[in-house]
């Protein structure tokens, strides 16, 4: 069975569609299941976070969701295309950023945004370029090899190539990582705002429980490759009588695979 | 959702059917990205010219040795400096496939590229334009330097030198897309098969000397190689002064056959990577 996360804005719940539909999704490799059996959907306009511990099938998922990983069982459907067959009509309404994957370093950062820039099919390359290293702070570092920024400046360019196409939907993998707290604090308030002036979807995998309890409206918890739990921040840290999000995390991830708590909401 | 500007999501929006052919602008974005790799570094530009200009420089001495004590070369002045330039279209060619998929493996790049509409078999078609221009570079200064070192010019052979030219060019992308799918397949520990795996074929594609010297059980497999017909054809064409159309159209047979193999080996790896999860793996 599948929940619908509740938007951000209650007032357009009722027009808000699926923007990401998943069913039974899994991913075994040989004998290791990285993801088992998962039903989610994600309406347009929200902020949702997959939280789980190091191997709890975070990255698979959004791996699966931009169709560089084939499923093993399940159907995906992204923006109301079916991804395991048609990805290529809906790819380039999306975009993702992960510190795990690496703009070619020896390129300048112009270079490497207009090439992806072109591979998204914009039109005016160097003005959106110039419009979005500038809105992003990085206009003066547009000549420079990506292979001299610091981890902070990389981890900007690569948010600057996910904004290129203006993303319906915006995938990111631990997309504060490596940033100072300031820095940190500073890209989570323009993801904000991009999305209040685009309305686009936010779907983010994070270790920082405090960025998701900020950003995020909703938020689904994994373990060992199923979802054990899912809601609002604070309506998880309410249900689980605890402080923080980061309690909930951990009271989550270390309970017996028998007891998890989010079989029982997912009946709901 | 507000509507798409002018530059942004717009380029998407709607545009499904679009999106779904073959794109040359995608394939031009491609082209790019490695075309400005190699102009950020002069080592990279000189190495593509430097190795065919010694071999080109090591066969002419050879020659001219030999044009005073072998009564073969002396019949075909050039015949081993056209046969060294010709293999290095072949070499290079493949190389620079193998090369330059390799680039988007070192740089951890490939998790990105294939998250945009390109498609593998644009990817493809990006990799072996930049082979021809690659090769082009590489080959055409050690040609022309022959002229004033050695008084020969491969360009002699004339129109021929244009069909074994694409021949040899075809059978290395045919290898370069094998090699890119076995490393795609396990990784770059296997990145040095894209130095050596074309050295096996050298043996039999009878370069420096005729097919029939070789033993008879090992003439089938020559003749299974789409360069022991070209480099028959040179022979041809610089003793005989015979352009040979049915060791051209054996070559062409065969090339269209290798890189039809090539390439749906190449999109198969693509889909086993796709499959067990190594595009967001790769890397050095």
């Amino acid at each position: 069975m599948s929940l619908v996360l509740a938007p951000a804005i209650p007032h357009i719940e009722a027009v808000r569609e699926a923007v990401i539909r998943v069913e039974g999704l899994t991913k075994r490799y040989d004998r290791v299941v990285a993801v088992d059996a998962v039903d989610f959907e994600v309406t347009a306009g929200t902020t949702t976070a997959l939280l789980g511990a190091n191997g709890a099938g975070k990255t698979t998922i959004l791996a699966m969701l931009l169709g560089l990983l084939v499923p093993t069982a399940g159907t995906i459907s992204v923006l109301g295309q079916d991804m395991l067959r048609h990805r290529h009509r809906v790819l380039a309404r999306m975009n993702f950023s992960s510190p795990y994957v690496d703009l070619p370093r020896r390129l300048t950062v112009a270079e490497n945004l207009k090439i992806y820039a072109l591979l998204y099919g914009l039109r005016n390359v160097r003005a959106r370029i110039l419009e979005i290293t500038a809105d992003l702070g990085i206009a003066d570092l547009l000549e420079r090899p990506t292979r001299t920024l610091s981890a902070g400046q990389r981890t900007r360019v690569a948010l600057a190539k996910a904004l290129l196409n203006e993303p319906e939907l915006l995938l990111l993998d631990e997309p504060t990582a490596s940033l100072d707290p300031d820095s940190a604090d500073w890209v989570r308030g323009y993801l904000a705002r991009y999305q209040r002036r685009t309305g686009a979807t936010l779907f983010l995998a994070s270790h920082n429980m405090t960025e998701v309890e900020h950003m995020c409206t909703d938020a689904m918890i994994m373990r060992a490759g199923k979802i054990v739990d899912r809601g609002a921040p604070r309506d998880l840290i309410a249900r689980h009588g605890r402080r923080t999000l980061e309690e909930v995390f951990l009271d989550i991830t270390r309970r017996g695979q028998g007891a998890a708590p989010g079989r029982a909401a997912a009946a709901q | 959702m507000t509507p798409p500007r002018d530059g942004g999501s717009a380029a998407a929006a709607g545009a499904g059917d679009r999106v779904e052919r073959f794109s040359g602008r995608r394939i031009g974005a491609m082209l790019l990205r490695y075309l400005y790799l190699l102009r950020g570094s002069w080592p990279r530009i000189l190495e593509l010219a430097y190795w065919p200009t010694v071999q080109m420089i090591l066969w002419g001495f050879i020659t001219q040795f030999f044009l005073t004590h072998s009564a073969w070369v002396a019949q075909a002045a050039g015949v081993l400096i056209a046969a060294v330039l010709l293999w290095d279209v072949l070499f290079r060619s493949q190389l620079s496939v193998s090369l330059s998929f390799m680039e988007e493996m070192w740089s951890r790049n490939l998790g990105y590229l294939f998250a945009t509409p390109l498609k593998p078999a644009e990817m493809v078609a990006a990799l072996l334009t930049l082979s021809f221009l690659r090769t082009l570079v590489g080959v055409g200064p050690a040609a022309l330097l022959a002229i004033p070192l050695y008084h020969y010019s491969v360009f002699e052979l004339g129109l021929p030198l244009i069909a074994f030219f694409a021949n040899l060019m075809v059978l290395g992308w045919a290898i370069g897309l094998i090699v890119s799918a076995i490393v795609l397949r396990f990784g770059l520990g296997a990145e040095s098969l894209a130095w050596l795996l074309v050295f096996a074929l050298a043996p039999v594609s009878g370069i420096y000397y005729p097919i029939d010297v070789l033993p008879h059980w090992l003439q089938p497999v020559a003749w299974a190689l789409p360069s022991a017909y070209v480099f028959e054809g040179m022979r041809a064409v610089m003793f005989d002064g015979l352009f040979r159309l049915d060791l051209l159209a054996g070559a062409a047979a065969l090339n269209l056959v290798y890189l039809a193999i090539g390439t749906a080996v190449f999109l198969y790896a693509f889909h086993t990577a796709r499959v067990r999860g190594l595009l967001l793996q790769m890397g050095e």
